[in-house]
């Protein structure tokens, strides 16, 4: 598979990576490059073989369900988590108006 | 089953509705699925935000196990499979809501499987008969956070304290063909929730909340195009959601138009749905395994502790009611509907039947009648609810002794509940000092009964010639004689026996 | 008196221990170390000078009070600029996180203070780790310390543990944590004489590491020696209720159970790994590591991986999509940079920012992890990947029936100068195609300097062991050390 211009500027578009004509057209041929190399893959023959899930075995531990019990794992702590906002406003984080 | 015969009458003949629902119901849980944070509603802007939610740098997720218990728990009140292997996937895109640029979600191995619910026929609804709808999945998700939109000229503030809530996707098959379907599947599902106590039901906090998707066929036709209306927050507005985008599908259709596969929002303020334009870009959401999880593997102990914490669920407590306590089906669905009810009932029920020294079963349909028709009119009188009814169930169990022990008439009853309210006494004491207790001598009341009858002597000629309705006449003389005190059963048998 | 700065994890922490010299005299000399190095070296973002001293400080006064100094106590580390670091600005070399200062710190961070370690600085390295040769920091190159003799062609020092390899070559610091994604420990130590540990996979916490791609990387260690890696990694590792795919294991006492005796033990050589127009110099360093693992003890045996040519197109589909996710929260909402041009809106400035704070590489890795995860891709690209993946897995699980350890070449060249492959990404990729394997499977891996090539330049061996069996890895490692006796350093020009 193969991408054109297009498909190239509808992937940065997914990705929310703004880029120019210029760069857009320099993206076509370095992905395509790449994506024919990967395609290579093809070529294995995974049948009856399961995706990899867990690199080593081992199995999802759940945590207990109370609040606060590691401060770096829990909330009240507003200041820290809006001490590097780019628009901090009354507690809020402010990103450019929303219109739904 | 039976058919909906709802029905839209279009231009070019009557159209089917069906409708789906995937209904996100908020875990109820002290810290969020995957963070320490509370949960807890009302708190200030991002204050119950960990580093974890505001997706910092490096951060990284950790289940809640009681998250996974509930759904589990539920997926069990619904006879659903419970999937012993399950794993969590990324849904990515960008909303100033979202943190991480992507949601915690379960697409492609959800944690509970096929399930089904019932709902009870309501012919008022034109449900006809009990109705089973399916249940697709279950799957656990976070939610995202809060945007608010008219605090500043130029921007909208983010609060992050929901950010990372457990919630509960609750996916129906498109089972249902009438909003008064999609009204009582959405009502049957927050009592089940209710019950299990995986979900506090609560629409008005948004801790339950409905995606709608709606389409119209001619009857027989193959499904149509849907589209799905998010986040509706009451049963109220479902249905009206349900029925306007029905009735606008139809119109577009039959105008030749075609119907565009779309999310859109509900506005309650006009009862009607409108194409939601910032979600519209055509979303491509990339789902993959977190790789920050490993796969969800539940083992049988685990399983065994959540099926043997579940509660008598609401069916089966009604088919109790019915064929245990002989109660009709009606009073059965009513105290069965909400858990709490059941609750205060069965509470209820004991204390009357150690009041009276007789067996449950056997005061029963007294104790659901008075409750239903009594207790439930005056504090609804009022504005009061069961949780903060000043009449215990202790004292609702003495009332009831005075009336089954024939100490008081089921018309002193009303009035001594109406004191009880107003005053907070018990009813013992209410009738001691009204002097409200029932006079069952049978001298006094013959007494009576012959002074009546001596007033009304026309009265009695004409019962004698065949006018047998004024037995009635008679009867309502005689107590209000008595100042309602007589036992009308006694009364009833001495007029009977005097006139012959 | 020996120059402090020529002395490693052990000797610092034994010689702060007896007191024949504090911990502050040996921060300060680090300290200069790194301040008359950086302009042209580049290796640290950020250099926290009185965060050395301050650790010593604490350290000497232990020491004065009698009590414990810790396993790195009085050892001043540099730091990889993708462990968040509490007060001090963590980049991961992005622009898009320039000026963010974390307020939590790292995991394997907070462990080696605890440790006794003190912390010389925030080391350089590719954005987001994201490259072999620490061309794509948004702060500028590393530069390595060593140069071909006659030439004053700037070489790469590796990547993405570039800032960690360069620190420890030049005698900035004595060891250095590093994270390894596809070889960014190993392939950077190859390049620079130094030692390098990719331990297996959730032994080390990523809490607090920036992510790139999650179901790969894992912190590690560096140093000059195998030894001082030991230390270093016992201090580090541990489990973490704070990262779920942190592994609920004691942490050996790796430093204890060191022994280059290798008899009794296989040792492994992949066939595969003979690829087409590999260097001489390559192969001859590959055979003379043979040779002294036999002479070590081991018995030597052929094995087949036959998935290896895929590991590496495996790696650039699960990698970036993974990435692709991982560094979607850089959005300018929260954090970092936020560009919002006028009257832009929310999805504008997602865009503009993102188009203004990651490196061409970050956004060429982005891309791909985006299209191979995109609809009516998936199944062809990631799953696929995943699949061969665990055949990968397979394949050393096979191989492990026979054997104890494998051995193999670090990277297929010694170190290239700057720019030489900046063109060519897939060049590049191919550098990282003896490491790579290894990450898929989650095993631990370790280069050790081996030699130098005709032109002087360090060539490194790696030892993969089975999972969990670090103690294999290290000893390993330990029996080609004590006989490759390598002791050569760059020559001080900077
Ligand atoms: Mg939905
Ligand atoms: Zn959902």
């Amino acid at each position: 598979m193969s991408v054109d211009t297009a498909t190239v500027a509808k992937i940065a578009s997914l990705a929310r990576i703004k880029v120019s004509e210029a760069e857009l057209e320099g993206m076509v041929p370095e992905l395509n490059g790449i994506l024919a190399w990967v395609e290579q893959l093809g070529e294995v023959d995974v049948t009856g073989v399961e995706p990899m899930t867990a690199v080593i075995p081992n199995q999802l531990r759940l945590r207990a369900d109370v609040i606060d019990a590691d401060p770096l794992t829990g909330g009240g702590r507003r200041d820290a988590v809006l001490a590097n906002a780019p628009a901090p406003e009354h507690g809020f984080f402010g990103v450019p108006k929303v219109i739904e | 089953m039976t058919e909906s015969t709802y029905r839209i009458q279009g231009a070019t003949g009557d159209w089917e509705v069906v409708i789906g629902l995937e209904v996100h119901a908020q875990v109820t849980s002290n810290s969020k699925l995957f963070s320490g944070a509370a949960t807890a509603f009302g708190a200030e802007p991002n204050a119950q935000v960990s580093l974890i939610d505001a997706a910092m740098p490096g951060m990284l997720p950790v289940p809640n196990a009681e998250c996974i218990r509930q759904a589990v728990r539920t997926g069990m009140a619904i006879d659903a499979q419970i999937n012993k292997w399950s794993r969590f996937d990324r849904k990515n895109y960008f909303y100033a809501d979202l943190p991480q640029g992507y949601q915690i979600s379960q697409l492609y191995h959800p944690i509970v499987g096929e399930g089904s619910l019932t709902i009870e026929a309501d012919e008022k609804a034109g449900i006809l008969e009990e109705k089973t709808f399916g249940v697709e999945r279950i799957h656990v998700e976070q939610d995202a956070g809060k945007l608010m939109h008219d605090q500043h000229p130029t921007m909208s503030y983010v609060d992050l304290n929901r950010s990372g809530v457990a919630l509960m996707e609750i996916v129906s098959r498109p089972d249902m063909r009438s909003p008064a379907e999609a009204g009582a599947y959405l009502r049957k599902l927050r009592s089940i929730l209710r019950y299990v106590g995986s979900c506090d039901g609560n629409m008005e906090e948004g801790s339950m909340r409905a995606d709608v998707n709606v389409s119209v066929r001619k009857v027989g036709d193959e499904l149509g195009t849907r589209t799905e209306t998010k986040n509706v927050n009451s049963v109220r507005f479902v249905m009206q959601a349900i029925e306007h985008e029905a009735y606008r599908q139809v119109d577009v259709l039959e105008s030749g138009g075609k119907i565009v596969q779309e999310t859109r929002l509900f506005d309650p303020t006009t009862g009607t749905t409108r194409s939601m334009r910032s979600k519209e870009d055509a979303h491509d959401y990339r789902y993959f395994p977190d790789p920050d999880l490993l796969p969800l593997i539940l083992e049988d102990a685990f399983l065994e502790d959540c099926r043997a914490s579940l509660p008598e669920l609401p069916d089966a407590k009604r088919k109790r009611y019915i064929g245990d306590l002989g109660l009709s089906a009606y009073n059965a669905a009513v105290l069965t509907a909400e858990a709490e009810t059941a609750r205060w009932f069965e509470v209820l029920l004991a204390k009357a039947a150690a009041a009276q020294g007789k067996s449950e079963s056997d005061v029963a349909k007294q104790t659901a009648n008075w409750l239903i028709s009594d207790l439930f009119g005056a504090l609804n009188k009022v504005g009061q609810s069961l949780e903060d009814s000043p009449v215990t169930q202790e004292k609702g169990a003495d009332l009831l002794a005075l009336v089954g022990k024939g100490t008081i008439s089921g018309s002193i009853a009303k009035q001594v509940l109406e004191l009880m309210l107003e005053t907070g006494d018990t009813a013992t004491a209410i009738v001691e000092r009204e002097g409200l207790k029932q006079e069952s001598d049978t001298g006094a009341i013959e007494a009576k009964v012959d002074e009546i009858l001596a007033a009304n002597a026309d009265k009695v000629e004409q019962y004698r010639a065949g006018k047998v309705a004024l037995f009635g006449f008679f009867v309502g003389q005689t107590m209000k004689a008595m100042a309602g005190k007589g036992n009308p059963q006694v009364v009833n048998e001495i007029l009977k026996t005097k006139l012959g | 008196m020996t120059d402090l700065t020529d002395l490693g994890v052990a000797a610092i922490r034994d010689g702060v221990a007896t007191g024949a010299f504090s911990a502050v005299e040996v921060a300060e000399a680090f300290n200069a170390n790194v301040a008359a190095a950086q302009d042209a070296l580049n290796a640290f973002i950020v250099a926290t000078p009185e965060k050395a001293i301050e650790a010593a400080q604490a350290t000497d006064a232990k020491r004065a009070a009698g009590e414990d100094l810790g396993k790195m106590g009085g050892v001043p580390i540099g730091m990889k600029d993708l462990f968040a670091t509490f007060g001090v600005q963590t980049t991961a070399a992005s622009h898009i996180l320039e000026g963010f200062v974390p307020q939590y710190e790292s995991s394997v961070s907070q462990k080696l203070w605890d440790a006794g370690a003190g912390m010389l600085g925030k080391l350089n390295l590719d954005q987001f780790a994201m490259g072999s040769s620490n061309e794509t920091s948004y702060f500028g190159n590393v530069i390595s310390p060593w140069k071909r003799p006659g030439s004053n062609a700037q070489l790469a020092p590796g990547g993405s543990s570039g800032g960690s390899s360069a620190a420890i070559a030049a005698r900035l610091c004595p060891a250095a944590t590093g994270t390894d994604t596809g070889g960014s420990i190993r392939q950077p130590a190859a390049f620079t004489g130094i030692s390098g540990i990719k331990p297996t996979y959730g032994r080390c916490s990523r809490w607090g590491v920036v992510a790139f791609a999650s179901s790969l990387d894992q912190p590690g260690a560096m140093a000059r020696d195998v030894t001082d890696c030991a230390i270093m990694l016992e201090s580090m590792a541990g489990f973490d209720p704070k990262d779920a795919t942190s592994l609920d294991l004691a942490v050996p006492e790796w430093t204890a159970a060191l022994s280059a005796d290798l008899k009794g033990k296989t040792v492994g050589i992949p066939r595969e790994y003979r690829v087409d127009g590999m260097p001489a110099e390559i192969d001859a360093v590959w055979e003379q590591g043979i040779a002294w693992l036999k002479d070590a003890g081991a018995t030597v045996l052929e094995v087949s991986l036959p998935h290896t040519k895929y590991a590496l197109p495996t790696y650039y589909i699960i990698a970036p999509a993974e990435a692709s996710s991982n560094l979607a929260r850089y959005d300018g909402v929260r954090y970092g940079l936020r560009d919002l041009p006028e009257g832009a809106g929310l999805q504008d400035m997602y865009a503009a920012t993102r188009a203004a704070g990651f490196g061409p590489e970050v956004k060429r890795r982005i891309m791909i992890g985006t299209y191979v995860l995109s609809a009516g891709f998936y199944d062809a690209y990631y799953t696929q990947a995943q699949k061969v993946r665990t055949l990968i897995a397979r394949d050393f699980e096979q191989a492990f029936e026979q054997v104890d350890v494998l051995l193999t070449p670090t990277a297929p060249s010694a170190a290239f100068a700057l720019g030489e492959n900046v063109d060519d990404p897939l060049a590049m990729y191919l550098n990282d195609v003896f490491t790579v394997p290894a990450s898929l499977a989650g095993l631990p891996a370790m280069s050790v300097p081996a030699g130098l090539d005709a032109q002087g330049l360090p060539l490194g061996l790696q030892i993969i062991g089975r999972p969990l069996d670090e103690q294999g890895v290290l000893n390993a490692a330990l029996a080609i050390e004590s006989r490759a006796q390598f002791t050569a350093k760059p020559e001080r020009w900077w």
